[in-house]
C-alpha cells in the first residue's frame, strides 16, 4: 500500500490499539496532523506540551497500552522533555512523535531546529532521527515494541517534515531485524532454589515490593508467597497497592517518609526479598548501613538494576511473575509468630496520631486523605502531584488495589498530577479519577484547566493549599533553621480561577466540610475542584533525613490525643 | 583495577555517542576506547578500558548491555586474550642521534614508517606497557608528536566465537560474562 510518512505514523498507532493521542501541533508537524483525521484516533490538544507527556503517561499507566505524545521540532519537542525523564525514571512506556525540519536544512540552525535526538538520548529507552522514509516503517514499528517490551520505557520518534510527506509502499514490518533488542532474561533454575532456600530458613524476612509487581502483574504471586511463608511487606511508593493493606501483613510505605515499623524491620530482618524494586535512595537511606543484618534476594528484570546500589546474595533475573511463580514451587508453609509480633510493637505508634493530634476545627491534610478513601470506598483512581501531599496520600489512603495511585516517584515532577489525572480519566472512562496536588504543583501545570473543558475530561482536583512549597518548607523547618527562603506562595482565589474555565468548585477550610465536598465532586457529573485550604505548617512524619539510615527518623512530636480539646470525636 | 571489555554493537548514527554519553553519566572512568569493524556487516567493535572497582566494572558491562544497539558484551580481562595497542611516534633526530633511536626501534621490534632529516616516525605495535617503554626511552631524544590507539583485544582460540552480532543469552554465557551476581 502506498502511504505517504504521515500515514505510517498513524496506520502504526492504530495497529497498536491506541485510540488517543495527545499533542500539539507545529509548523514541522503539520503533515502528520493533516493526515490525522482519517484515522479512528482522538486528539486532545493540550495547552503545554509537557501536559502532553504527562497525559501520555497517566493514558498508559490505566490502560496498559503505550502512552502517545505528539510536538512539533524545537519549542515544543523541548517541552516534551520532562516527561520523557519521568516516564524514564518510573519505567512508564510512552511513544513520543516529533516533527523536525526538514533533511535539507537539519545542522543549519534552522528555524525552531533542536538536536532532539542528542537533548532526549539520555532520558529515553532509545530514539530515531528518521531522515529517510525508508527507515520509518521500522523505525515507528520499534518503538512501540522497546517502549512495552521488557522494562518499559519513553521512546522518542524525531521524524524530518519532508519524510513525513514522502511516499512509500509500506507494510507493516511484523518482524524486527534489530540484533540488540533484548529480550527479558530467564531465571537460572539454581538462583530460584537459592532464593527458596534463603526465604524457608530466615526467621525474620521481609519483602519489599516495588513498582515491577503491579507491572509484571504478580500480585497474585506475591501475595500467595506472603501468606504461605508468612513475610510482612513493606512497598516502595510505586509498589502501593500491588498487595492490599487491609491485609494483616501488609505495612505499607517504607523508606524516607515511611511509617517507623516499615523501617524498623528492614534494618531488623535477617532476610530482605526485594521485588520489582531498584533500591532508590529514598527507599534505603544511607546504603552502607541498609539493612545491615540482611541476606539480600533481588527479583529484577532489568539486569543493570542488580548490584547497581545494593548487592545481593541472590539475584532472581526476570519477570517477578515467572520467577515468583518458580519459587513457589520451593517455599514451605512458615510461621513468624515472633517476628510479627516484634514488629506490631513498633506499629504502636502509627499514622493515626497525626489525625488524633490535631485540634478539631483545623483542617489537616492527612485527614483530607483518609476521608478521600473513605469518599470513595477505595474505588477510584488518585493521581497525585509531589511533595508533601503525595507522602500524606501514600500514607493515609488506604491502597487495596494496583492503579489506584499513579504518582511521580523516580523524577519527583512538580506538575505531574493534573496533566496524569486527565490521560487516567480518558483511558478509563466512566471510573473517578483525583487529582490530588499541591498550591505549587497545580500552578506548575493549571493551564490544562481549559483542556479538561474543551474535551469534557471528568477528572476530579483537590488542590492541597497550605500557602507553601510545603516539602521544601519541611527541609527548611528541619535543617536550615526555619529560613523559609523561596517557599511561602501565593495562590490565585481558585474558586474564580475554576470559574473563569466554568469548572464548579468548592473551598473547604474546616474539617466538617470535607465528607460533603467529597461526596459533591464525586457525585457531579463532570470535572470538579476542591480547595483544601488547610493548616500552613504541618510535617509529613515519620522522616529519614537524608543521609541518615532507615532507622534513624524524625518521629511525630507529642503523644497521642484521641479526642480533640472540645470533646468532639473526629468523624472519620 | 583496569578491565578490557569488548562489546559488539550495530553500525547506526549516533552510537558511539549513545556509548560515550552513557560513559559520561554514569561516572564510568574510561582510560581509553577503540572502535571498528568487526568481521560482521553492519555490526562494529568497540574495545574500551575501564578502570574501577568491580561493581562500576559491572555496571560498565550490564548498562552496554541494556542499550538497543549494543549486540554484545564481554569482559576480557580474565580470559586469555592477544591485547594490543598502536602507536605513531614522531622522535627529533639528527645525524648523531639517528642511529641509536634505530637501534632502539630495532630491540622493540618496532618500524620506522617515516624518515626526514630532523625526525623519523616510529610505529610501534604492542602492549600498552611495552608500547609505554618504549615512549619513554623515546622520550630522551625529543617526543615532536604521539599518537595512540588505546587498547583493542581478542581472546585466544575457540573458533565458536564468531558469533558476533547474535545477542542471544546463550551466546553471552558461552562467553562466560557473568551474569546477575
Amino acid at each position: 500500500m502506498e502511504r505517504t510518512g504521515a500515514q505510517i505514523v498513524w496506520e502504526t498507532i492504530v495497529r497498536e490499539g491506541i485510540d488517543t493521542v495527545f499533542g500539539y501541533p507545529g509548523g514541522a508537524i503539520l503533515p502528520t496532523y493533516d493526515a490525522m483525521p482519517a484515522y479512528p484516533v482522538r486528539h486532545i490538544l493540550v495547552r503545554h506540551e509537557q501536559a502532553a507527556a504527562h497525559m501520555a503517561e497517566g493514558w498508559a499507566r490505566v490502560t496498559g497500552k503505550v502512552g502517545v505524545c505528539i510536538a512539533t521540532s524545537g519549542p515544543g519537542a523541548t517541552n516534551l522533555v520532562t516527561g520523557l525523564a519521568n516516564a524514564m525514571m518510573d519505567s512508564i512506556p510512552i511513544v513520543a512523535i516529533t516533527g523536525q525540519v526538514a533533511t535539507n536544512l537539519l545542522g543549519n540552525d534552522a528555524f525552531q531546529e533542536t538536536d532532539v535526538t542528542g537533548v532526549t538520548l539520555p532520558i529515553t529507552k532509545y530514539n530515531y532521527l528518521v531522515t529517510d522514509i525508508k527507515d520509518l516503517p521500522e523505525a515507528m514499528a520499534e518503538a512501540f515494541y522497546i517502549a512495552r517490551t521488557g522494562r518499559p520505557g519513553p521512546v522518542l520518534v524525531d521524524i524530518c517534515k519532508d519524510v513525513q510527506n514522502a511516499s512509500i509502499d509500506w507494510v507493516y514490518p511484523e518482524t524486527l531485524h534489530r540484533p540488540g533488542l533484548h529480550k527479558a532474561p530467564r531465571p537460572e533454575p539454581n538462583a530460584v532454589v537459592a532464593a527458596a532456600d534463603l526465604i524457608n530458613a530466615a526467621r525474620r524476612p521481609v519483602i519489599i515490593a516495588g513498582h515491577g509487581v503491579s507491572m509484571g502483574h504478580a500480585e497474585s504471586e506475591l501475595l500467595e508467597l506472603v501468606e504461605r511463608a508468612n513475610i510482612p511487606v513493606v512497598s516502595t511508593l510505586l509498589g502501593l497497592g500491588s498487595m492490599p493493606e487491609t491485609h494483616p501483613l501488609a505495612m505499607g510505605m517504607g523508606g524516607m517518609h515511611g511509617e517507623a515499623a516499615t523501617n524498623h524491620a528492614i534494618q531488623e530482618c535477617d532476610v530482605l526479598i526485594a521485588i520489582g524494586m531498584r533500591f532508590d535512595d529514598r527507599v534505603t537511606g544511607r546504603l552502607d548501613q541498609f539493612a545491615p543484618n540482611a541476606k539480600v534476594i533481588h527479583y529484577e528484570m532489568d539486569p543493570s538494576e542488580v548490584g547497581k546500589n545494593v548487592k545481593p546474595t541472590v539475584a532472581v533475573l526476570g519477570d517477578c511473575r515467572v520467577t515468583l511463580a518458580a519459587t513457589l514451587q520451593h517455599i514451605q508453609p512458615n510461621n513468624h509468630a515472633e517476628w510479627l509480633a516484634t514488629i506490631q510493637n513498633w506499629q504502636s505508634t502509627t499514622r493515626e496520631v497525626d489525625i488524633a493530634n490535631a485540634e478539631v476545627d483545623e483542617l489537616i491534610p492527612p485527614f483530607v486523605m483518609r476521608q478521600l478513601w473513605h469518599s470513595t470506598k477505595g474505588n477510584v483512581t488518585v493521581v497525585t502531584d509531589v511533595g508533601q501531599h503525595q507522602m500524606w496520600e501514600a500514607q493515609y489512603f488506604t491502597h487495596t488495589k494496583p492503579g489506584q495511585l499513579i504518582t511521580s516517584g523516580g523524577l519527583g515532577t512538580m506538575g505531574f498530577g493534573v496533566p496524569a489525572a486527565m490521560g487516567a480519566a480518558l483511558g478509563n472512562p466512566g471510573h473517578v479519577v483525583w487529582a490530588i496536588v499541591g498550591d505549587g504543583g497545580f500552578q506548575q501545570t493549571l493551564q490544562e484547566l481549559a483542556t479538561i473543558v474543551q474535551d469534557k475530561i471528568p477528572v476530579k482536583i483537590g488542590i492541597i493549599n497550605n500557602g507553601f512549597l510545603g516539602m521544601v518548607r519541611q527541609w527548611q523547618q528541619f535543617f536550615y533553621e526555619k529560613r523559609y527562603a523561596g517557599t511561602p506562595m501565593l495562590s490565585p482565589d481558585y474558586m474564580k480561577l475554576a470559574d473563569a474555565y466554568g469548572i464548579p468548585s468548592l473551598r473547604v477550610t474546616t474539617n466538617d466540610q470535607v465528607a460533603d465536598a467529597f461526596r459533591q465532586a464525586n457525585e457531579h457529573d463532570g470535572p470538579f475542584l476542591v480547595e483544601f485550604r488547610v493548616k500552613e505548617e504541618v510535617n509529613v512524619y515519620p522522616m529519614v533525613a537524608p543521609g541518615a539510615a532507615i532507622g534513624q527518623m524524625i518521629r511525630r512530636p507529642g503523644p497521642a490525643v484521641v479526642q480533640g480539646p472540645s470533646g468532639v470525636q473526629p468523624s472519620w | 583495577m583496569k578491565h578490557t571489555v569488548v562489546a559488539w554493537m550495530e553500525d547506526r548514527p549516533g552510537v558511539l555517542t549513545r556509548v560515550t554519553s552513557l560513559f559520561r553519566r554514569r561516572g564510568f572512568n574510561i582510560e581509553s576506547l577503540a572502535v571498528g569493524h568487526s568481521e560482521t556487516e553492519g555490526i562494529s567493535r568497540m574495545t574500551f578500558v575501564v578502570s574501577g572497582d568491580e561493581r562500576m566494572v559491572d555496571q560498565a558491562v550490564k548498562q552496554l548491555e541494556k542499550q538497543v544497539d549494543v549486540t554484545r558484551v564481554e569482559d576480557v580481562t580474565n580470559q586469555p586474550a592477544v591485547v594490543r595497542e598502536l602507536a605513531l611516534v614522531k622522535v627529533r633526530t639528527d645525524a648523531q642521534t639517528r642511529a641509536e633511536v634505530m637501534q632502539i626501534v630495532d630491540i622493540y621490534r618496532a618500524q620506522i614508517v617515516d624518515v626526514a632529516l630532523d625526525s623519523l616516525v616510529i610505529q610501534a605495535i604492542g602492549t600498552e606497557d611495552r608500547v609505554d617503554s618504549l615512549v619513554e626511552l623515546l622520550s630522551a631524544f625529543g617526543v615532536v608528536e604521539m599518537v595512540r590507539t588505546g587498547r583493542v583485544a581478542m581472546t585466544r582460540g575457540r573458533a565458536q566465537r564468531g558469533l558476533n552480532g547474535q545477542p542471544t543469552s546463550a551466546a553471552v554465557k558461552a562467553n562466560g560474562r557473568k551474569m546477575g551476581i
